[in-house]
């Protein structure tokens, strides 16, 4: 059943009827199991990568290291919930090594990142120090290459 | 003196392939789909294209042996061994070939001695029959049909054994059909080769392609091993048709002779391929088993697709080709493929090309992206429908 899943991570347009075929499970099996997912949140939503680039949209993108005195009880998952809870933070997650959360975050220029780290992120209590790295290129995302990838052609006709 | 003939009589026998027109056609034309495509979509692995480039970067420029790298037999032997439980020396059982298209070729010429005969199915590939006439044999075709699913009989083999016939010829899984022999039918196959003192040359490039059942090397059956020349590659599984490298697995003396010849008209396989297929051995496993799910997916969506439209398609278990049944629009197989790509500018390959008993089936390879796959059987939809014959 995981297979229904990983055909729609990979394209959510397919449809049930598609991945039945495609899988050999009954179109019965694979509507439940998409409806149980979409109902439990195992399947949280379906998108759309897009490459903004192409479409000219200036977005600025940065990568926030956020170290973090954790509290008593809750850990590092009160400061979390402060951070991610901001529109701004696309994503946050607990890492180990030297800093503690890594905090991505999208602005329409330069300024709106920064002043969203020094007016937001930076003063709340348990943050003890922020780095701040912006995105200058992004290459491949979620296992995309991003740009046109110029694939040689086959031979049409081989037997 | 007596006028000659420019070309020698043996090259004038073998007929010329009846697809070179499409090749012309497709090249006057705009937005076609292809489903006559025989590679896959994939490009290698990116850690196999790498260990190529770091070969050359290394300065591997030069000649291997004969026989290929030592290190890439070694490699293959323990493949061999791991799957199918073969023994295979390196040094003397194992030849690295420019593809498994070479390995046919000093296999035929290895055997046949003029006017020995080869057995081989119809539909089969389509360098069989020209490598038998090149290297002086007689090639003589054993019918399968849609009803067995195209998979060759061991009753119908034996009943065209003559005191001529050298070899039987098997390519499984198939190309043009998809057909995966049951290992049954292969025993009894056996049986028939041991009882007229055959050898067999397996043609076993898609070994790796098989879906939801399992592939029997032939060489892998009691008794086998020493009559058979086991050919296979690199091209389909990792997707590596033009770094040309292929390989022969049989007893020493076949071997010997296949080198002999190779030695002379080859000299050995590029080395660049010869270190990226070592590290296909190595590592390359995880992609093969992702391509072929991926495959897979596609090849479930043709069949259902081609026979939602009235082309009936037996289920393919093995390579990337399926091979619908054309008879419900009266045609050809290479009028329909013909008509089908001027009209509605899908190409597919017509099965007469692959022998007799193609004739009324076409094949459609799907190693092709689903969204084209998808949009070429719509295509074909429309043509059968305007062309059924009532
Ligand atoms: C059955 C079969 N044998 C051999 C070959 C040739 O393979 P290679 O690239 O190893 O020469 C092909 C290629 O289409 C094939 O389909």
């Amino acid at each position: 059943m995981k297979e229904v899943f990983r055909i729609l991570e990979k394209d959510a347009r397919r449809t049930p009827q598609q991945i039945a075929t495609m899988t050999g499970i009954p179109l019965a099996e694979v509507k439940k199991a998409i409806k149980k997912a979409e109902g439990d949140r195992t399947i949280l939503k379906y998108k759309t990568m897009v490459d903004w680039d192409k479409l000219g949209e200036e977005q600025v993108w940065a990568l926030i290291e956020v170290k973090v005195l954790p509290q008593r009880d809750v850990g590092f998952d009160a400061i979390a919930e402060r951070i991610y809870r901001f529109p701004e933070a696309r994503s946050v997650y607990l890492l180990s090594g030297t800093y503690d959360l890594a905090v991505t975050v999208v602005g329409s220029n330069m300024r709106e990142v920064a002043a969203f780290v020094s007016e937001k992120l930076a003063p709340l209590e348990s943050v003890q120090g922020t780095v701040t790295h912006f995105l200058l290129k992004r290459y491949k995302e979620d296992g995309e290459i991003l740009g046109v990838e110029e694939r040689p052609k086959r031979v049409p006709i081989m037997p | 003196m007596k006028k000659r003939d420019l070309i020698s009589k043996r090259v004038r026998d073998i007929s010329p392939s009846g697809i070179r027109k499409f090749f012309d056609l497709l090249a006057s034309m705009e937005s076609v789909i292809s489903l006559g495509v025989g590679e896959p979509d994939f490009v290698t692995p990116w850690n196999i294209r790498e260990a190529g480039i770091y070969s050359l970067e290394k300065g591997y420029t030069s000649y291997t042996s004969n026989y290929g790298l030592l290190e890439l037999r070694e490699e293959l032997a323990r493949d061999l061994k791991t799957r199918y439980g073969l023994d295979y020396d390196p040094r003397s059982e194992l030849l690295i070939t420019v593809g498994v298209s070479e390995g046919v070729d000093l296999a035929m010429r290895a055997i046949l001695d003029p006017g020995d005969e080869i057995l081989a199915h119809d539909p089969g590939y389509v360098s069989y029959m020209p490598c038998t006439i090149l290297a002086g044999g007689i090639f003589v075709p054993v019918p399968t049909t849609i009803e067995d699913d195209f998979k060759v009989k061991a009753k119908d083999i034996e009943r065209r054994i003559t005191p001529r016939t050298k070899a039987l010829l098997l390519g499984y899984p198939n190309n043009p059909t998809g057909a995966v022999m049951d290992g049954e039918e292969l025993v009894r196959i056996a049986e028939v080769v041991k009882r007229h003192n055959l050898l067999v040359i397996s043609d076993e490039v898609y070994d790796r392609l098989v879906y939801g059942v399992e592939h029997t090397c032939f060489a892998s059956l009691p008794g086998m091993k020493e009559r058979t020349i086991l050919l296979s590659g690199f091209s389909k599984a990792y997707a590596m048709t033009g770094w040309r490298i292929g390989y022969a697995a049989a007893r020493e003396e076949i071997i010997e002779a296949m080198v002999k010849i190779h030695q002379y008209t080859m000299l050995c396989a590029p080395i660049m391929g010869q270190m990226a297929a070592i590290e296909a051995l190595k590592t390359g496993g995880t992609q093969v088993e992702e391509m072929v799910a991926e495959y897979d997916k596609r090849r479930r969506i043709m069949v259902q697709g081609l026979n939602d439209i009235g082309l009936t398609c037996f289920e393919p278990r093995g390579a990337f080709y399926t091979f619908p049944s054309i008879k419900s629009t009266g045609l050809s197989s290479e009028d329909f493929a013909e008509r089908l790509l001027l009209e509605d500018k899908v190409a597919v390959i017509p099965g007469s090309t692959f022998g007799q008993c193609g004739e009324g089936h076409v094949r459609c390879c799907y190693a092709t992206s689903l969204a084209d796959i998808e949009e070429a059987l719509e295509r074909m939809g429309r043509f059968v429908k305007r062309h059924r014959s009532i």
